[in-house]
Parts: structure tokens; sequence; C-alpha cells
């Protein structure tokens, strides 16, 4: 971890978490897990330990483009007080619209400064989409998303994008996609670039990444969506307790049938979770309480590109999709038309042979 | 639009509209044919009876063929009751089928289709290396022959490997199995393939013929 002046002015993470009343056992149990969700061998927990103690506050400037909010709500309002989130408490988030105290060009100031004293050292977090049919349709202090994005990412070690709308465009991004919605990796080509996609993103799931980069000053292995493996490597259906039922045949019909009371498979009711990758089956929401399969409900595939336009959220994954029984029809006439001339030319065939036989 | 989305869509879509066309080509081009005329003095009716009857006695082999038959008919058998099975009674085939047709029915548990489905492949191999190590079959094999054996078994081996994965991703898996059901629906009308709907109205047309001639059925 880079450390320069202006860091040494601030408290460690280990020094912040002591004062916060975190034990030593609980850091160590919190090292421990972090090494274990990212595949990390046991030798490295006390490097983890030593890298995320010893950590001055990293800068981190979060921006927040076309959203919800809801990625800033499920990471800042996940639990009550976690090792995680007092990880997370323990960075040095310089800029964010929802948190910060500052606003107009106060909060820009704050930006500009933390830019400017950790140039090349510093995290840019983004979540939302960036619209580039018309940079009017998004602004923040008058600057157009795309504009602040590029002018942030310049001098950043690495950027993360937080949630499906900063990884692959969202709800924004949907079809017919009217503010011409892009991605972060879209326009940030020449930086690491990390998708924590979700929606909203799993909270833990940050707060290792954030360990990761403290411990080894880079980003965790990233699959072909640049998501970290250690969370994506798996599908739901992969890590899902009603496997089983789905292997035996056993389906809920119904939200409220007997199927879905026993807790069989939700395959039928439209679960994306054979196609989604994304730690929610081991992980969990909620302090590991349930995820939306547990509660009852399929999985949506939010952390898979373009969700919203695989289809309806309750068709089954196997349904093909054909636009409309017309064209089928259609093509049935044309079969019947192709018959007919077939046939015609084989009667002239036919009376043909039959009168030179 | 990724693999999977193009599978699942214009692939499939595309392939949906070849195959019905197709089918009914093939159908219609064959009922609206003129019946070749029999100038011979017919030993019976040769009516609908006649043709119901040999679709059920083609069912099964006549005995003075049973002895070189049997291995063939046997495999072909279990070939084709493991298709209909993994066609049929796989649940999230049961629910493509019910996205277009409106209505489900009842399936199999997993396990039961992954043993009909290695039953299926298994015949469909040892009937593929008959034909090539029978000097008779070998002659009176063409590219049909080996393309449709090919087209049916694609999806079948494509289809079983899916919960094995070998390292591939699942999207991938189930993107690579739908086209090949695209590719088998395309192909489906057009080559040997057509007995699938064929099959009973030659049976038929045979049945009726032969009885008109007095041929034993």
């Amino acid at each position: 971890m880079r450390e320069d002046n202006s860091m040494k002015k601030t408290p460690t993470v280990g020094e912040i978490l002591q004062a916060k009343g975190v034990s030593r056992r609980g850091f160590l149990k919190y090292c421990a897990t972090t090494a274990s969700i990212l595949a990390l061998p046991p030798s490295m927990i006390p490097r983890i330990a030593e890298a995320v103690e010893n950590a001055r506050r990293p800068s981190v400037i979060w921006l927040s483009f076309q959203e919800c909010t809801g990625c800033t709500e499920s990471l800042t309002r996940s639990a009550s007080p976690t090792v995680e989130g007092l990880i997370f408490d323990a960075i040095s988030l310089d800029y964010h619209h929802t948190l910060q105290a500052a606003a107009g060009d106060q909060a820009e100031a704050a930006r500009h400064a933390a830019m400017e004293e950790n140039e090349g050292g510093y995290l840019v977090l983004v979540d939302g989409s960036i619209p580039l049919a018309n940079p009017g349709y998004s602004t923040i202090a008058g600057i157009s998303n795309v504009d602040m994005l590029k002018e942030t990412v310049a001098g950043a070690a690495a950027v993360v994008a937080i949630g499906s709308c900063a990884a692959f465009g969202g709800i924004p991004g949907a079809d017919p996609n009217p503010t011409g919605a892009v991605s972060v990796q879209d326009l940030v080509t020449d930086k690491p670039v990390m998708n924590v996609p979700g929606c909203p993103p799993i909270p833990m799931v940050m707060t290792a990444v954030l360990a990761h980069f403290l411990t080894f000053g880079t980003l965790p292995n990233l699959d072909k969506h640049g998501r970290p493996m250690a969370f994506f490597g798996t599908t739901i259906h992969d890590r899902c307790y009603r496997r089983p039922f789905y292997e035996q045949g056993k389906f809920a019909e119904t939200f409220d049938d007997e199927g879905a009371k026993a807790g069989w498979c939700l395959y039928k009711l439209g679960c994306k979770g054979p196609i989604t990758y994304n730690a929610c089956a081991t992980t969990k929401w909620n302090s590991g309480t349930s995820f939306p399969i547990e509660s009852g409900h399929p999985c949506l595939g939010c952390s898979e590109p373009g969700f919203w336009d695989k289809g309806g959220f309750y068709e089954p994954l196997s349904t093909g999709r054909f636009d409309s029984g017309a064209k089928l029809a259609g093509a049935a006439v044309a079969g019947v038309a192709l018959g007919a001339v077939a046939a015609a030319s084989g009667r002239r065939r036919q009376a043909k042979y039959t009168k030179e036989g | 639009m990724d693999l999977l989305d193009f599978a699942r869509g214009p692939a499939l879509q595309w392939a949906a509209y070849i195959l019905v066309a197709g089918t009914i080509w093939r159908i219609v081009g064959i009922v609206l044919l003129k019946e070749k005329p029999d100038f011979s003095e017919p030993r019976a009716r040769g009516g609908l009876g006649a043709a119901l009857k040999v679709i059920y006695t083609r069912s099964f082999t006549a005995d003075p063929f049973k002895p070189a038959t049997m291995y063939p008919k046997m495999l072909a058998y279990v070939m084709h009751i493991g298709l209909f099975a993994v066609i049929l009674l796989f649940v999230p085939h049961i629910m493509f089928f019910e996205g277009f047709l409106g209505f489900s029915w009842p399936g199999l548990p997993n396990n039961a289709i992954y043993v009909l489905g290695v039953a299926a492949v298994a015949s469909g191999i040892a009937l593929l290396v008959r034909r090539v190590t029978s000097p008779v079959l070998k002659l009176i094999s063409n590219f049909d022959d080996y393309f449709s054996w090919l087209m049916t078994m694609l999806p079948m081996l494509t289809g079983l490997i899916m919960p094995l994965r070998f390292g591939v991703r699942y999207e991938t898996l189930l993107a690579i199995h739908i086209l090949s059901v695209a590719a088998l629906m395309i192909w489906l009308p057009f080559g040997k393939l057509g007995h699938t709907f064929l099959v009973f109205i030659t049976r038929g047309t045979t049945g009726m013929v032969f009885e008109r001639r007095g041929a034993k059925t």
C-alpha cells in the first residue's frame, strides 16, 4: 500500500477497529473468512491481518451516476455493525453524494483534494450507468457523468463498478436504452476495472475486495465479465440448497402450492440460478440470514449482463422465445404452398412416365 | 446478444419456422401425388384397416427375420424409447413445450432421464458401429444416414454433459445444446429423419397396397 504524508496523518485500520471495540479474535476471524472466500491459502491469513491492520485508510471516491442508491443502501445499511461494516467505515470515503456532509462546491472541492493528495493511489467506486445519448441527462454540479468519470479515474489506482448498472448498464441500459447508458468498463480502458454486479451487490464482496486490495495492492482474479472469481466463480444453482429437488424433479408450480410450502425447486417459476454467477447461496444476505431463493422467490439473475432483457422473470429458463404463433402459421402456409408446387411437379413427371411407359 | 440469447431467440425461432414449413412441405408434397395406376385385379379392398394393421405389425420383426435382425431391432427400440423419454419427459423440456403449447404433463426424475439418455446414446453408437462394420450396410449407407445420426446424437450428447460441465460454463453448454437442437429441427424434414412424421404414412400406404395385391402383411 502506498503511503504518503497525507495518509500518515490518518489512523490505521487496526487502530480504528480497536477504537470501535473489535476484539483481536473477531478481527482474525474476519481475516480467516476473507482468506477462505478469496480462495487464498491459510498461510495468507497473517499477511491479510497485518496488511489490513497497518493500512492507512485508503482514499475512496464514490461516484453515483444513473442509479437508485440501492447499492449504497446495501453496503452501508447491510446489518448491525459487523467487522465487515467497520472495515468499510475504515476506508477514507472522501466523496459520496449520499453519505457526505458537504454539498455543492465544497463537495467538488473535496473530490479534487482527494484526487490531488492521493494521486495514483486512490480507488474509484462507481454505482450507476453513464448516459452518452445526451450528457445533460445526468449531471452533478453541472458536470456530465462521462466527464466526471474520466476526470476522476485519470489518477486512480483502480476502478470498481458497484452494482449491475455500473458493471453492465443495468436498468437504464435496458432495451430501448433511452439515455444511451453504458457501463464503466465501456469507458475506462486504461485502468484496472473490477465489476461487482448485483441489484444490489453483496456487501461482503465489497469488503473482501477491499481487503484484497489492501493486502496485495492489486485486484483479485476476475472472470470474463470482470467479476472477482472468488464470488462469481460458481452459479447460484450449483450452491443452492434446493438443488436436490431439481434433480428429483420436484418443482413448485405456483408461489402458494404444496411444492412451494415444502421448499421445492423454483425452476418452473422462472429461477435464473443455473445461469447466474454470484455468491448469494453461500454468503447470503442480512448477516447470513437468507437469500432470495431461501425466501421463496426465484433468482432473477441480477448479477448477469443484460438481465433485464433476458425474458420474463417468471418464465422458466428452458422456455424458447418465439415471437408469435402468427409467424409459425405463416411458415405452415408456406409449407403447404411448397408442398403443392412439389406435388404438381411430381404429377407432371408421373404423367410423363405413365405416358412413356 | 450473447450466445444463449441467440440460441433461445433467433436460432430456435428460425429452426421452428423451417421445421414447420419443411414438414408440411414434405407431407403435402407426398399426399397430393397422383396415385400410381394399378391395373391388376384387387385381391382385397386395401382400406384403412389394412393401413392400421401394417402400422402395428411392422413394429415387430417377422419370424423369418428374427435371428438376423433381433440385435439391431432391440438397439433401435432402446434408442427410440430413450429419445422419447428424454425429449418428452425431462421436466425442463416439458416446460419448453408448455411455453408454446400452453399445457404440460408429468415428467420423470432427472436421474431416470440420465439413465435413459445414456442408454439411448450407447444404442446409437452400437448401431453406428454395426453400420460401419457390416459390408452390406456400409454399401447402402450414404451421407444422409451418417449426418442424420450425428444430428440426433448431438443434442443428446450436449444435453447429457450439462450436469458434468467439464469446466465449461453452464450457459455456454445450454446455448450449444439449444443450437444443436435447432440444427436437428432444421435437418429433420429433409433427410431420413423425416421418418419422424412419415413413418406411419408410409407404413399405412404399404399396408393398403400390399393388401390390395394379396400379400401377407
